[in-house]
């Protein structure tokens, strides 16, 4: 990897960051006070799209200089905007991360509440995809099905479309305040655990488990099947036949997150 | 033991299945004693029935015992079915439990009247207190109240649930006598006219003291039968006005009637449900409580129904063409409400935008207004294309050639739909 700290600001650059909300906030502030040309950004040690055109420069990651652009963002938009930027972030989509530059460089621009400049692409995008990471959150906060556990832990495996369990861990702490409860996202391999004090990020080794003959009667509370069958059964009891409209009913509950839903198994 | 929960779960959420209020919001209860859950969201869907309804609550009767004969109720004295009754801890445990497990937002308990209204009542109290009290349980409870109760107990129902609703099912008095010879509307009237009362004397209470005791925070609902009485649209609505107007209700719900007997005075079995009519009807419901629109203008005398072609705005608009077309550069946020095609929350885009740049066709676009509607009503900075001159009979068609495909893919069957 070529580090170049000499750059003049015409020539394309590629700027590479650790990945982290962090990472990109220092990668924007070293962005704009350099005054690059910014093509692309790309994350260290992860493949990106070559260009040979632009450079490439390594950003190392700043809590000052990230906590920096965050306080200037708070002055200039509301903070609902600002939010909005760390949901895009999740978004994990590609290419993200120079929309979410250059919507910052326009709010930064002077315009008077530039949040609301709609016809602004980049403002419009990050409002489109904060939408669709929030809709995700949402979602989330709805689809979670806990099976609590012998040992009295509420236990719920997610696998959602974007990245959404730094969003979530706010709604069930309030929520469930007085049960340990853990939510684990499948895919992304971390999840986050509640201990009745506070949330905590953790990753799960299954590697152990894999060969153990542990019975599902084993690991969950004598009641959970019982309440699974209730629900299953409330769930069947609540529809009313000559209404059905099962379009409708898969268009608010897509069947890829079927495979959790206790009542949809 | 556990067959016989089940049972008792297939019969009461059955029976209670018909009321369809199931909304979880307009609370701010929060986990205030470290207990079980809040209610202080706009309230979560967690799953959605086969007929595309929202499920966020546990929706159950205490029982479908009843002493009333009301013709378009399954739980009526006279029909022949199976009956059964939870006890308070019954209904208290799957609520927690199904909580606990983010089943649900809350609990949705109703009843049919066994002995008498205040011991029906008192049992429907005593599942909230408990679950407030004993189990610190802070999650969504609406409370069916039952016509006829007593003012203390309707009190001691406000302390414990989040919100309550009387509902009145036949929107005429004389539809009422009809199908529901046992109740009265006095007895129905009274309690929303205490509880309206109340709400009102406690947040003037809760605003000199700021530990005032929570009363109902999420206000009162009803609910009406669509289709069961021979009522007009206009009767509906101007029913539901008073009601908004009148007793401060939160929200007016509506409930296309599902057969469920051979009663000659009632649509028999086999018809169909008024799914369509039901949607418009909240379309205008909408229209009254977001957009500025009074009843009379949607509904009088010389239209009395909803046009189930059109949706009830675009319908108002073909009908005063002196209002278009506006400009929406430059026209007030309620002038551009009332573009067909323009939501809520795109008109406020668009008067939000509309102040770095005069908007054109492509913006509109972008910020999301339905233009296929719009175009017709609408001037912007681009050049005029198409809309010069049509007559209303020709915008309509125009509009519903176009919206007709979409509306047989969809199965036809569209919801809070104005665009
Ligand atoms: S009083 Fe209520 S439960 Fe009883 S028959 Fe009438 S509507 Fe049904």
């Amino acid at each position: 990897m070529e580090v170049s700290n000499t750059i003049f600001s015409d020539k394309p650059v590629i700027v590479s960051y650790d990945g982290t909300w962090y990472g990109l906030l220092t990668a924007v502030f070293d962005a704009y006070s350099k005054k690059w040309n910014v093509s692309g950004f790309s994350v260290i040690d992860r493949e990106s799209q070559s260009d040979f055109f632009a450079e490439k420069v390594v950003v190392v990651t700043d809590e000052a200089k990230a906590q920096r652009v965050w306080l200037g963002l708070k002055k200039k938009v509301p903070k609902e905007n600002c939010i909005q930027l760390y949901r895009c972030y999740l978004s994990e989509i590609a290419g993200i991360e120079l929309t979410i530059f250059s919507c910052i460089k326009f709010y930064f621009s002077g315009f008077d509440s530039p949040h609301l400049a709609y016809g602004n692409p980049d403002v419009l995008k990050v409002n489109q995809t904060s939408k669709m990471v929030y809709r995700e959150k949402h979602r989330m906060e709805a689809f979670v099905r806990f099976q609590r556990t012998a040992d009295d832990l509420y236990y719920a495996g997610i696998e959602p479309d974007f990245n959404v369990i730094p969003l979530l861990n706010e709604h069930f702490a309030e929520r469930y305040a007085d049960q340990n409860w853990l939510i684990y996202d499948i895919k992304r391999k971390y999840g986050i655990y509640y201990d009745q004090n506070k949330v905590e990020e953790i990753t799960l080794d299954f590697s152990n488990d894999a060969g153990a003959k542990t019975s599902v009667k084993d690991v969950f509370h004598d009641s959970e099947t019982l309440y699974q069958e209730l629900w299953q059964n409330y769930f069947k009891n609540v529809n009313i036949p000559s209404r059905r409209n099962i379009k409708l009913h898969v268009q608010h509950v897509p069947k890829r997150y079927w495979k959790h839903l206790i009542e949809k198994k | 033991m556990s067959e016989r929960l089940h049972e008792k779960l297939e019969i009461l959420a059955d029976a209670a299945k018909y009321d369809v209020s199931c909304s979880s919001s307009g609370s701010k209860r929060k986990n205030h004693n470290k207990g079980l859950g809040e209610a202080t969201g706009s309230g979560i869907c967690h799953t959605y029935t086969e007929d595309g309804r929202c499920v966020s609550l546990l929706k159950i009767l205490l029982t479908n015992h009843c002493i009333f004969d009301c013709a378009y109720c399954v739980t009526r004295k006279s029909n022949d079915i199976k009956r059964a009754a939870f006890t308070v801890q019954e209904v208290v445990d799957l609520t927690m439990n199904f909580y606990r497990r983010n089943y649900i937002e809350g609990l949705f308990l109703s009843s049919g009247i066994f002995k008498n209204a205040n011991y029906t009542m008192e049992r429907l109290v005593s599942v909230a207190k408990k679950l407030r009290t004993e189990n610190k349980f802070n999650g969504y409870i609406h409370l069916k109240t039952i016509p006829g109760a007593s003012d203390e107990l309707m009190h001691e129902a406000g302390l414990w649930a989040d919100r309550l609703s009387v509902n009145i099912e036949i929107p005429t008095e004389s539809g009422l006598k009809l199908l529901a010879p046992d109740k009265n509307i006095k007895d129905m009237i009274e309690p929303m006219t205490y509880l309206k009362k109340e709400i009102i004397r406690t947040k003037e209470e809760s605003k000199i003291f700021k530990s005032a005791p929570l009363f109902a925070p999420a206000g009162q609902s009803t609910q009406m039968i669509i289709g069961a009485s021979g009522e007009s649209d206009k009767d509906i609505m101007h029913t539901a006005n008073k009601f908004y107007k009148g007793f401060n209700l939160k929200r007016v719900y509506y409930s296309g009637y599902v057969p469920i007997s051979n009663d000659n005075r009632l649509p028999g079995l086999g018809s169909a449900v008024p799914v369509l009519r039901e949607n418009r009807l909240y379309q205008t419901d909408w229209l009254m409580r977001f957009y500025g629109f009074h009843v009379q203008e949607l509904l009088n005398d010389q239209f009395p129904n909803l046009d189930p072609e059109i949706d009830p705005k675009l319908s108002w608009a073909l009908r005063n063409m002196a209002f278009f077309p506006v400009d929406v550069n430059t026209a007030d946020l309620q002038l551009i409400l009332r573009v067909p095609g323009i939501g809520v929350q795109s008109a406020q885009k668009i008067v939000g935008a509309r102040r770095f740049n005069k908007l054109g066709w492509d913006h509109l676009k972008k910020i999301g207004i339905a233009l296929n509607r719009a175009k017709y009503f609408i001037t912007c900075n681009s050049p005029i294309t198409d809309r010069k001159d049509y007559t209303e009979a020709k915008i309509r068609q125009f509009i519903l050639n176009e919206s007709r495909s979409k509306f047989l893919t969809n199965g036809g069957q569209q919801y809070n739909l104005f665009g």
